[in-house]
């Protein structure tokens, strides 16, 4: 194991001991749930593990590292982050496209309950958004920390602890949903104990992310670690908050929540829609504001600029998750709020969008020739659009058409397929040959593929759920001439048929993208690294991207 | 500003603090009032609260995921009132942890599905939706009729509810079980005990049609024949208090 021969001793024995801690606890929930499904997670627990011993016993008497190791960035939980960020995408995608395909053939379940949609629709969900997304940010997080602030990570073993625990929490939400263990709570499903150990690895980020910062030899924190900071303090805040329930016992897996109706619904999207702004926003600019100026070897267009819109987006976002409850039993008031912070939102994103693109400016040539940072553009421009349209649907009136449709499910994978994936692989395919010290990706042609059936994918989707989903809202509200619903739910749900095939095509298409991505990356990472030092990160590795106070 | 936010930048603990104040302030404002405007949640005297078995009923249609196709509140719009019924209020969801409005309507609302149909209709709907309505996209849940409820728990069940504020009484939690199993057995000894605890007007009959079985099927088909019934204050306004 290579890992470990990265780890010193007492880390190895650390290694262990919390693993055998980890072992204990996967046998206590067995034990206590023997007659429940929570006795399925202890035993996943413990399996985890167990291997996880076997591998440290195994690399244990390998050489220690030498002091030198100090003087390079730990990358190793990098690597294997972004080695785990594709594997989720394509899991993660995959499901995704099965959902889609359920829409157009129900059918497709081989008759087992776990396959059903109600059950696989979040393992896609959660597949992508916190396995695909989740691990890309703390790779690269761990990764432009580093950098920015001219310090190593303190200790090899935490950030190693935060990935696999993260990856763990991953496996214990995808495979519940399949066993019928849920919170129902959207984007929040994992079940008490799930959500505790993943308070537990949190912390240990957060923590990890202060004594870096601390031991900086920069004066100044980099723009990309406001982001990624908020994106943890607030990821945990909303986390905690959304998920305070009370256990049926502990040897169950079901908890009640905490809160109910009104209240709940409230507390739901507002943790709902600030998942999407800390997680899928926040953390992902954090990657923009590292990686596009990076690559284009420009500095960031305006410091000025990254101040308002990262305070902007911090502040607004949390006022507007009242806009996903217009017009229900939440009280008038708090929809107004949501609605108005919905469209002051517009302002810092497009504020970020603008930012983004302007410092291409001069790297035009390189948008047309490289498509890693077409990649990175691409995604800048769906940013700018989707958070337009964001805004725009929360207005009430657009919202009563929209909502509850497919057009949401549109606006969220403009998000993203065009927003998120786009930055992810842009970052991956940057950080990829500078991690391994490779000159390039094994093959920049098969990159240019991908490009094209992510764009190809993302517009066949878009375009389909927009259609379906605006045609959907017209249909449940028009009236014919004597006064009366002229559409039943069936009549609408037969006109919805062939964009639930095209939208299944899009996302095959996207899917067949990810896959060729992760050919590619594993492909590069296979070839033997070049002798000479081409390959090596961008001479502008040692400089901050961004003169304060420019 | 610029300047300051100079000075803040070097600072790891000061951009900490100013984000989580920073980000604090929306929720404090929006969410912290709804526990305590009294206005929020209407009155409902005549509320009651769900049957051990339309609870279980409601944790099976949790854990398939039924939320994710069908939301359970409608709107205050002309066109969601005349297809689905009158509009729902906050007190309907009271004693929901959690809420199940739900967020997408790949299928119709379901709030006020109770008595809509009969339960034959829903069993022969719930094995295969595509034997009733043929165009349907819902999937098959056939397995709910041959799996026998849990109910070894529901005591537990009950208890958790309490403890988050649902008001269950000891009896309530004691007699969890056989109430699950009396509520689908008309014959059963046990049904005198349940109509007390519950309220005359529970519905008791074998909901999946072979009263020998208490299964999964049961707990489901009594859930949606409560849905919108648990109080009639959106259909009959006049019996909310004080008004
Ligand atoms: C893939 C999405 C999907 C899932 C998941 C789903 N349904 Fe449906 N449901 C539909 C569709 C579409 C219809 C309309 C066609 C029909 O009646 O079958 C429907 C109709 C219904 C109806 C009839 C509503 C009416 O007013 O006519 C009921 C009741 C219902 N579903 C209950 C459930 C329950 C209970 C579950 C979970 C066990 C569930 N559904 C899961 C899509 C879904």
């Amino acid at each position: 194991m290579q890992v470990i021969a990265t780890l010193t001793r007492s880390e190895r024995q650390w290694a262990l001991i919390i693993l055998l801690v980890l072992f204990a606890l996967g046998l206590a929930l067995m034990a206590a749930g023997r007659n429940d499904p929570l006795a399925g997670h202890g035993a996943l627990v413990m399996i985890a593990a167990l291997a996880a011993i076997f591998a440290v016993i195994s690399g244990y008497f390998t050489p220690e590292p030498g002091d030198e190791r100090l003087d390079h960035y730990y990358d190793e939980p990098s690597k294997i982050g972004l080695v785990l960020a594709m594997a989720w995408a394509a899991v993660g995608m995959f499901f995704g496209v099965w959902v889609a395909a359920l829409l157009a053939w129900p059918d497709l379940t081989f008759d087992a309950g776990w396959a059903s949609f109600g059950r696989i629709r979040p393992v896609h969900t959660t597949g992508v958004i916190f396995g695909f997304g989740g691990n890309a940010l703390i790779a690269t997080s761990f990764y432009v920390m580093q950098r920015t602030s001219r310090a190593r990570l303190p200790d090899q073993l935490s950030p190693l602890f935060v990935l696999f625990g993260y990856n763990l929490f991953c496996l214990l939400a995808v495979s519940g949903y399949m066993m019928g263990i849920t919170q129902s709570k959207e984007y929040a499903e994992p079940e008490w104990y799930a959500d505790i150990w993943l308070v537990v690895v949190w912390v240990v980020y957060f923590v990890i992310y202060l004594r870096t910062l601390a031991r900086r030899n920069e004066p100044h924190i980099y723009v990309a670690n406001w982001y990624y900071l908020a994106f943890i303090l607030v990821v945990a805040m909303l986390h905690i908050v959304n998920n305070l329930a009370v256990p049926v016992s502990f040897g169950s897996a079901k908890s009640y929540s905490l809160f109910s109706g009104v209240q709940d619904a409230m507390t739901q999207w507002w943790y709902g829609h600030n998942a999407v702004a800390f997680f899928l926003t926040s953390g992902f600019l954090g990657m923009l504001y590292y990686y596009m100026p990076k690559r284009a070897g420009r500095p960031i267009y305006s410091y000025r600029m990254s101040i308002i819109s990262f305070w902007g987006i911090t502040f607004f976002y949390m006022w507007a998750g009242s806009h996903h409850l217009h017009y229900t039993a939440l009280p008038q008031w708090v929809q107004s709020l949501g609605m108005t912070f919905s469209i002051m939102l517009l302002i810092p994103s497009w504020v970020s969008a603008g930012n983004a693109l302007m410092t291409l400016n001069g790297a035009w040539h390189k948008v047309r020739d490289d498509a890693v940072l077409r990649f990175m553009m691409v995604a800048a421009v769906f940013y700018g659009l989707t958070t337009f349209e964001g805004s725009f649907m929360a207005i009430r009136t657009v919202n009563s058409l929209s909502h509850y449709t497919d057009w949401t499910i549109g606006h969220v994978h403009a998000g993203t397929l065009g927003w998120v994936s786009m930055i992810t692989f842009g970052a991956i395919y940057a950080s990829v040959p500078w991690l391994w010290k490779r000159p390039a990706m094994y093959s920049t042609q098969l990159v240019e593929t991908h490009f094209w059936f992510a764009i190809a994918g993302t517009i066949v989707y878009v375009f389909a759920m927009w259609n379906s989903g605006i045609i959907q809202g017209l249909m449940w509200r028009t009236y014919n001439d004597s006064g009366t619903l002229a559409y039943s739910f069936v009549d609408s749900l037969i006109a919805m048929h062939p964009y639930y095939i095209a939208r299944t095509v899009g996302g095959l298409l996207f899917l067949t993208g990810t896959l060729v991505g992760c050919y590619n990356v594993w492909m590069t990472i296979r070839t033997a690294p070049r002798t000479s030092t081409t390959g090596a990160e961008p001479a502008l590795a040692e400089q901050p991207l961004l003169q304060p106070g420019e | 500003m610029f300047g300051f936010h100079y000075r803040l930048e070097r600072k790891a603990i000061g951009l900490v603090l100013g984000i989580i104040f920073v980000a604090s302030i929306g929720g404090i404002f929006e969410i912290a009032p709804l526990f305590t405007i009294h206005q929020t949640v209407e009155d409902a005297p005549n509320m009651r609260v769900y049957t051990p078995l339309e609870l279980a009923g409601r944790n099976i249609y949790t854990r398939e995921g039924c939320y994710a196709c069908h939301s359970q509140m409608i709107r205050t719009l002309r066109d969601e009132v005349e297809r689905y019924g009158p509009y729902s209020l906050a007190v309907e969801s009271k004693y929901d942890h959690p809420m199940l409005w739900g967020s997408k309507r790949t299928g119709p609302d379901l709030a006020r599905i109770g008595g809509k149909y009969s339960d034959e209709w829903h069993v022969a709907h719930l094995i295969n939706p595509r034997d009733v309505v043929p165009e349907s996209i819902m999937p098959r849940y056939n397995w709910l009729s041959h799996t026998a409820l849990r109910t070894d728990d529901l005591s537990a069940h009950l208890r958790a509810q309490r403890a988050v504020g649902v008001p269950y009484t000891d009896e309530m939690i004691a007699n969890a079980a056989a109430d699950a199993a009396a509520q689908s057995a008309p014959e059963s000894p046990l049904v005198e005990g349940l109509t007390k605890r519950y309220g005359e007007a529970t519905t008791v009959r074998s909901f999946d049609g072979n009263p020998a079985e208490l299964t999964e099927m049961d707990a489901l088909i009594a859930y949606l024949q409560i849905l919108g019934r648990l109080t009639d204050v959106a259909t009959h306004p006049a019996s909310a208090a004080g008004e």
